[in-house]
């Protein structure tokens, strides 16, 4: 029981890189800036959010974010700037576009399949 | 006829599997291509003259490098730019680094660059849509941006950059 409490405790506990030196005094300000790094991915280590990763980049970048919430900027203009300096691959929900349009359609096509072979080996 | 249609979807998802694993994960393309250059400010290094936005207005050929002395493949590169320089004006960018490493380095390995600046913070960096060095690009007369080259330049990227400065 311990044992699986323990790996339970791991399992969703979240490990974050932020420095003590980038928290933000505002706690308000603290807290969105935690939710746009989670939106943003880390451009040298693919899969981590700029909050989770110890890259130097998402370091910058996480010090940009919070230094941009700090001169009142609001989150859509943050997040705007760095993909306009990035482009798609640094957000981890892609615009609906119609070169990205693929991306949410195909998995609706592929569980309209799923549904449809099912549905035809019962009847 | 059902089968004809899941053979075509699944081909399809095979097509897109095989294209997927031939793209490179650790390169993101630019998304700056075709636009002006970005406004930054960068500090003085010693005694060399100070790069900034203006001398992209220049109406030629240039290109600018993002660099830094703790950086391996910056040197690696290094010979590739100095080969470079005879034929562009080529400006410098240090990234994170220390201002008598760089007079060092330069005065090491030859100076390929016309003017230099050092982005000690990464926001110059970010504002490039830099993400790790070394990082060239390439800019038209209009200051619009070519290319860019992620990593160094090797012997055999030359050609191919000569072609898009031709």
């Amino acid at each position: 029981m311990k044992t699986i409490l323990i790996v339970i405790f791991f399992l969703y506990s979240q490990v974050q890189s932020v420095e003590p030196d980038e928290i933000l005094a505002d706690q308000e300000l603290e807290n969105v800036a935690r939710i746009i790094g989670k939106e943003l991915r880390c451009l040298v280590c693919q899969n981590e959010d700029i909050e989770n990763s110890n890259a130097d980049i998402a370091r910058d970048l996480r010090i940009l974010v919070r230094n941009m919430l700090s001169e009142g900027k609001t989150k859509d203009e943050i997040i705007s700037y760095i993909h306009s300096r990035y482009g798609d691959f640094v957000l981890f929900n892609p615009p609906v576009r119609f070169d990205t349009s693929l991306l949410w359609v195909l998995p609706v096509i592929f569980l309209m399949l799923l549904c449809y072979t099912f549905f035809r080996k019962k009847h | 006829m059902k089968y004809f249609f899941l053979l075509i979807i699944m081909s399809s998802f095979g097509f897109m599997f095989y294209k997927g694993l031939k793209i490179d994960p650790s390169i993101v393309p630019s998304n700056l291509i075709d636009e002006e250059t970005p406004n930054f400010q960068l500090k003085k290094v010693e005694n060399y003259p100070l790069f900034d936005s203006k001398d992209l207005l220049k109406k030629e050929i240039k290109i600018v490098n993002f660099f830094a002395t703790w950086c391996g493949p910056c040197k690696i590169e290094h010979p590739q730019l100095m080969e470079l320089s005879s034929s562009f004006r080529i400006y410098g960018i240090a990234k994170k680094d220390n201002p008598q490493n760089i007079t060092k380095w330069l005065k090491s390995y030859g100076n390929p660059f016309d003017k230099i600046g050092l982005d000690n913070d990464g926001i110059s960096s970010i504002e490039w849509g830099v993400y790790g060095l070394p990082e060239t690009f390439l800019i038209n007369k209009d200051n619009k941006i070519l290319y860019k080259h992620i990593g160094p330049i090797m012997k055999n990227d030359l050609e191919k950059i000569n072609a898009f400065l031709k």
